[in-house]
C-alpha cells in the first residue's frame, strides 16, 4: 500500500523532477556566484521554497531594500498563490498536521499536479497528496544545493547564465499572455515597470511600479472585465 | 553576529514569512466558508500578469540600451525564448535554449 503510494507519486512527479532539478541547479549556481555557499542554498530552498521569488531574492540578500518593500514585493510576486489555496481549503483541513505542510508547499507545480491527478481508488488520496508535495520539495532542495556545489567547481565560463531568470519570467509571461483573455494587466505591468525604471532608477523602481499597477488595475477593473466578457461573447 | 550573516539571514526570514503568508492567507481568511472579498478576488486574478511583466523589466534593469550593444544580446535571446516557447510550449527547452543562446552571445559574439 505504502509502496504503491510512493510509486504512483513518483511517476506523477517525474515532470517536476526534471523541471525542479534544472531550475534548482540554475538557482544554486547564481546564488554561489553571488557569494553564498550551498548551506545557504539548502536553507533557502528548505524554508522559502518558491521558484521565482528565490531568483529575485538573490539580488536582495545583500540588504538595502527596506523591510516594508521586501514584504510587499514578496506578497505581490506570490499573490497568485492566494488562489491556489482556495481550491484546497477543505481537503487540506482534513489532513490535520500534514495539512500545514501542504499549505506551505503549495507551489505552482505541486498545485497543478494536485489538480490534475486521477488517483486510483485503491490509494489513499491524503497520503498521495502528502507524498507528492514532499517529493516535489525534495527535488527542489537537491537541485538548489547541487547547483551551489557545482557552481564552485564548474570548469567552463558561466558568464550569462543569469539569463535563466529572465528566460523563466519570459516563459511565465507568455503562458499568462496566452491564458488571459485580457492583455491589459500584462501591459499595465510592463508600462508601469518601464516608466518607473526611467523615473526612479534601477535600484528603487519595483515598489512604485507595483503600487501604480495595483491602482491602475483597480481603477480599470470594470473595463478589463468588460473586454473579457465581450471576447467570450464573440 | 556579523552583518554578512545577519543581513541575508534576516532577508531570507522575511521573504519566507511573507511567502508562507500568501499560501496561508486563503485558509486563514476563508477557512470557515466565508465569502472572499471582491477586492482580494480582483487582485488575485489581475495582479499576477502585471507582476510578471514588472519582473521581466526587473531582469533587464541593468541593460544599457543607449550604448552598444544596445541590449541586443538580451533582445535576441528573449526572441529565442519566445519563439521556442510558442513553438513547443516546453519550459525546459525554452529556458535552457534561451540561456545557452545568451551565454554564447555574450561570450563569443558581443565580446
Amino acid at each position: 500500500m505504502t509502496k504503491k503510494t510512493w510509486q504512483y507519486a513518483f511517476i506523477q512527479t517525474l515532470p517536476v523532477l526534471c523541471g525542479y532539478l534544472f531550475m534548482g541547479i540554475a538557482f544554486g549556481i547564481l546564488l554561489q556566484q553571488a557569494g553564498y555557499n550551498f548551506l545557504w542554498a539548502l536553507f533557502i530552498s528548505f524554508i522559502i521554497y518558491a521558484g521565482s521569488m528565490q531568483f529575485v531574492l538573490i539580488g536582495l540578500l545583500g540588504g538595502g531594500m527596506g523591510f516594508l518593500s521586501l514584504i510587499l514585493l514578496t506578497l505581490s510576486v506570490q499573490s497568485r498563490h492566494i488562489f491556489y489555496g482556495l481550491s484546497f481549503i477543505e481537503k487540506f483541513k482534513a489532513m490535520g498536521k500534514q495539512g500545514w505542510y501542504m499549505v506551505f508547499s503549495l507551489t505552482d507545480e505541486t498545485y497543478s499536479l494536485l489538480c490534475g491527478m486521477k488517483i486510483p481508488s485503491d490509494l489513499n488520496e491524503k497520503k498521495v497528496f502528502f507524498t507528492v508535495a514532499m517529493l516535489d520539495q525534495s527535488y527542489w532542495v537537491v537541485g538548489c544545493t547541487l547547483g551551489a556545489i557545482l557552481g564552485g567547481v564548474i570548469g567552463f565560463d558561466t558568464t550569462g547564465i543569469d539569463f535563466a531568470m529572465t528566460a523563466l519570467f519570459v516563459v511565465i509571461f507568455i503562458e499568462q499572455w496566452v491564458g488571459f483573455k485580457s492583455h491589459i494587466p500584462a501591459l499595465v505591468g510592463m508600462g508601469c515597470g518601464a516608466v518607473s525604471l526611467v523615473v526612479f532608477g534601477a535600484s528603487a523602481f519595483i515598489l512604485p511600479a507595483l503600487i501604480a499597477s495595483v491602482c491602475l488595475l483597480l481603477m480599470f477593473k470594470g473595463s478589463i472585465r468588460q473586454g473579457e466578457s465581450q471576447e467570450v461573447g464573440q | 553576529m556579523s552583518s554578512e550573516f545577519a543581513t541575508p539571514m534576516l532577508v531570507i526570514l522575511v521573504v519566507a514569512g511573507s511567502t508562507f503568508l500568501t499560501r496561508f492567507l486563503p485558509f486563514a481568511l476563508f477557512g470557515g466558508g466565508k465569502e472572499v472579498p471582491a477586492i482580494v478576488k480582483t487582485l488575485g486574478e489581475l495582479l499576477p500578469p502585471a507582476v510578471i511583466a514588472i519582473l521581466v523589466v526587473y531582469c533587464l534593469k541593468n541593460v544599457h540600451f543607449l550604448i552598444p550593444p544596445n541590449g541586443l544580446p538580451e533582445f535576441i535571446a528573449i526572441g529565442i525564448v519566445a519563439f521556442l516557447h510558442i513553438w513547443k510550449r516546453n519550459n525546459l527547452l525554452s529556458i535552457g535554449g534561451g540561456t545557452v543562446a545568451y551565454m554564447l552571445l555574450v561570450q563569443m559574439v558581443f565580446v
